[in-house]
């Protein structure tokens, strides 16, 4: 009891160290947003820094960076069906699903004689 | 009859029934904003234009700063039970959630705002997406809140009886709202500044 003890107290560092570096992002992120960048570099550092600042908490505030492998295995998986359900729309619009196709042509309708 | 594994890890996995749980729970979650995140991927890509500058990022930003800081408090909240403080346990679970408090409060002021401009979710896209995925995050920080008030008020009475347990309980209480914390840290960005 007492070794986890002391772990935890050297835990407490850690999470107040990632705290302070979090709020250093998010006003890094906003800083960056005062340079009115490129659209498609704006995006790719706005969300670069928003995946640090993600996996920071994470690996640090979850304990994501010593937890067991059956956990790993759950979120592997979630990983995998998150990146297909991202990219799954994207099927949509390059493919020919949900657009519409020419109608068949109606049958004559046969005059009663 | 006690419930098997609430303490104790199970032999098979390690872990204990609850934090499997949670992360199952959590995965569950990821799939259901990742399917919004999706949709907003869709809707941006197909716009002709998509509007900028229409939240208020001072607000965003500030909301994103209590966040971090709730999910600092929570964490160190089971770290102090961990430590056998009880006190100061409950200290920073309260406030854990009078910071959840003050994130609603700024957003209903930033949803007031909307409303009383008429732009509702039926103005625009860009405020249709804004509105599900801030509403459906708004909903889960209310979820967490209730679950905290109980751990709080009538749930706290469990550390007497199982301290290891009611630990545990603020553990996985503290997992689901760092997801919350989470979700928001990417939500900020993509729908207040991109």
């Amino acid at each position: 009891m007492h070794a986890d003890q002391e772990s935890i107290r050297k835990s407490i560092r850690s999470y107040m160290i990632v705290g302070a570096l979090l709020l250093m992002f998010t006003g890094i992120t906003v800083a960056a947003n005062q340079f009115h960048l490129a659209v498609p570099a704006a995006i790719t550092l706005a969300l670069l820094i928003a995946t640090i600042k993600g996996s920071m908490v994470a690996s640090v505030f979850m304990h994501l960076s010593h937890e067991k492998k059956w956990i790993y295995g759950a979120l592997l998986l979630t990983a995998v069906f998150f990146v297909v359900l991202l990219f799954l729309p994207l099927l949509t619009t390059e493919g020919g699903i949900g657009t519409p196709t020419a109608q068949p042509a109606r049958p004559e309708a046969h005059e009663p004689h | 009859m006690e419930i098997p594994y609430t303490v104790e890890p199970r032999p098979d996995s390690g872990l204990a029934n609850g934090k499997l749980g949670i992360w199952l729970f959590l995965a569950s979650e990821v799939m259901l904003f990742g399917a919004l995140f999706s949709t907003y991927i869709l809707l941006r890509v197909g716009a002709p234009e998509w509007p900028h500058g229409e939240l208020s990022v001072k607000l965003g930003a500030i909301n994103t700063v209590i966040l971090i800081c709730s999910s600092v408090t929570m964490v160190m909240s089971w770290a102090s039970l961990k430590l056998n403080d009880f006190s100061k346990g409950r200290m920073y679970l309260l406030i854990t959630i009078v910071l959840a408090a003050v994130f609603l409060v700024n957003k209903y002021f930033e949803y007031a705002d909307h409303f009383a401009r008429g732009e509702g979710p039926w103005h625009s896209t860009f405020l249709a997406i804004y509105f599900t995925l801030t509403g459906l995050h708004g909903l889960h920080i209310i979820g967490g809140i209730v679950v905290m008030l109980y751990l709080l008020g009538p749930g706290a009475g469990l550390w007497k009886r199982h301290p290891e347990q009611y630990a545990n309980r603020i553990e996985y209480t503290g997992l689901y709202w760092h997801f919350v914390d989470l979700v928001w840290i990417f939500l900020f960005p993509v729908l207040y500044l991109l």
